[in-house]
């Protein structure tokens, strides 16, 4: 009998009805439990090689300055045991200072800015450390109930050591007056869950006359599991 | 010195606007990842992966991200040291497209170790992530055309009136066969999605 992690409780339920795009796509039968197997606990294997320099850099991909308060966005990939995440891939993207994306299929009107995609890549340093320069995105309106607006964030993907650390998840900022109206943040069953999606605003990581500095660490599933190799005959 | 964590870091939807990051086709970013996976020195049979990815009301959905994760035609799993060779990286990412369609062209996997010392049917990992999603849903592509699905061991979890939802069908079709793999999110032929 395969008993699921118990840390896996941290993540919402798939069915969340006041989120109203969960209820036809939510799976209505239970998930089948499964050991983790080789292809699990292997995993896609991305790095430095994938990522330039300064793709972490998201004001400057465009001949001026976006507008907006300028941020740094830095923390540490870590295991469920604490220990640093080395040379993992992480994706981000946001919309601007005015709460809008680049997405062709946005429509909220708000303007686009011309010095700003809202697209970000870093690489975890031996520490899992990373860093990420940008400008604090706004709130936006969505469909999901009258007057819903999701509170600023910014959404990252990242991979880790396996299959299974695979997370896609959002970063928040501290003390958004919209914490309270929002069923996505709000599908996490636990307050103190909820709260490490919060970043935490830092004096020591802001820089002087430049931006203004936040730590969020990420925690991932799993240990760093070294997948047995099968012994091949080439 | 590591202090243990809290707990592990939830997950958030992808939301319906991450297409100009992840899956950036269109967009000034540029793509890292792609739907065609099989390079020139991919070991294995070519092989074409189609399917649609369909609501709980039958409609397709066309705002879904589509990854996969497998070994090569020996059954081996990239590793770093071998991607660094540029060898099969096993990994593809795809955004359906407004018909809710996807595809990726890649290598026929080979069977690998499962639990127990027990050999797992050729089979491909997948992840959906989507609008709606409030985290990444997980299956699994078997193979019509291989016998060993009769004795893998995760098939075996699954209830027998359910098993067909894991079973690409194989269609001659040009230089690579098609195997077309249908994910149902909800409702009649519900998918099956895996916990491990
Ligand atoms: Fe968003």
């Amino acid at each position: 009998m395969t008993i699921a992690p118990a840390s896996l409780a941290a993540h919402p339920p798939h069915l969340f009805p006041d989120y109203a795009s969960t209820r036809k796509r939510a799976p209505a039968k239970p998930l089948v439990l499964i050991p983790a197997t080789l292809t699990e606990l292997s995993g896609p294997v991305y790095g430095h090689e994938t990522v330039s320099g300064d793709e972490g850099d998201l004001t400057r991909q465009h001949a001026g300055e976006p507008l907006g308060e300028r941020i740094i966005v830095t923390g540490r990939v870590l295991d469920e045991e604490g220990r640093p995440v080395p040379n993992t891939l992480l994706e981000i993207w946001q919309a601007n200072a005015a709460g809008r994306y680049v997405h062709l299929r946005d429509q909220h009107p708000a303007p686009l800015d011309p010095n700003f995609t809202g697209a970000g890549r870093a690489v975890t340093d031996q520490d899992g450390r990373y860093r990420f320069t940008t400008v604090k995105p706004g709130a936006y309106p969505w469909r999901n109930h009258p007057n819903a607006w999701r509170p600023a964030h910014i959404h990252f993907s990242l991979f880790g050591p396996s299959f299974l650390s695979r997370l896609v998840t959002q970063m928040y900022f501290p003390g958004d007056p919209l914490f309270a109206f929002d069923p996505i943040f709000n599908a996490i069953p636990d307050a103190r869950a909820r709260e490490r999606l919060v970043a935490r605003f830092d004096l020591a990581t802001t820089e002087p006359e430049w931006a203004l500095g936040y730590q969020f660490d990420i925690v991932l599933r799993g240990r760093d599991a070294t997948p047995i190799e099968e012994p091949h005959d080439d | 010195m590591t202090e243990r964590p809290d707990g592990i870091t939830p997950s958030q939807t992808v939301g319906p606007f991450f297409a100009y990051a992840l899956t950036p086709e269109g967009y000034a970013t540029p793509a890292i990842f792609s739907n065609d996976l099989a390079t020139e020195d991919s070991v294995g049979e070519r092989i074409r992966i189609e399917g649609y990815v369909i609501d709980g009301d039958g409609e397709p959905i066309v705002d879904a991200m589509v990854e996969l994760w497998q070994p090569d035609g020996r059954g081996r799993f990239a590793t770093a040291s071998e991607r660094a060779n540029g060898a099969f990286s096993g990994f593809g990412r795809t955004q359906v497209d407004s018909n809710g369609f996807f595809a990726f062209a890649t290598v026929k996997p080979g069977a690998v170790a499962g639990p127990d010392g027990a050999r797992q049917a050729p089979h491909i990992a997948v992840t959906i992530f989507a609008r709606g999603l409030l985290r990444q849903l997980v299956t699994r592509i078997y193979f019509a055309d291989e016998a060993a699905n009769a004795v893998d061991p995760i098939l075996s979890l699954v209830p027998a009136e359910r098993r067909a939802t894991l079973i690409a069908e194989r269609r001659e079709r040009g230089a690579a066969p098609v195997y077309t793999f249908n994910i149902r999110l909800q409702g009649e032929g519900e998918t099956v999605f895996f916990e491990a």
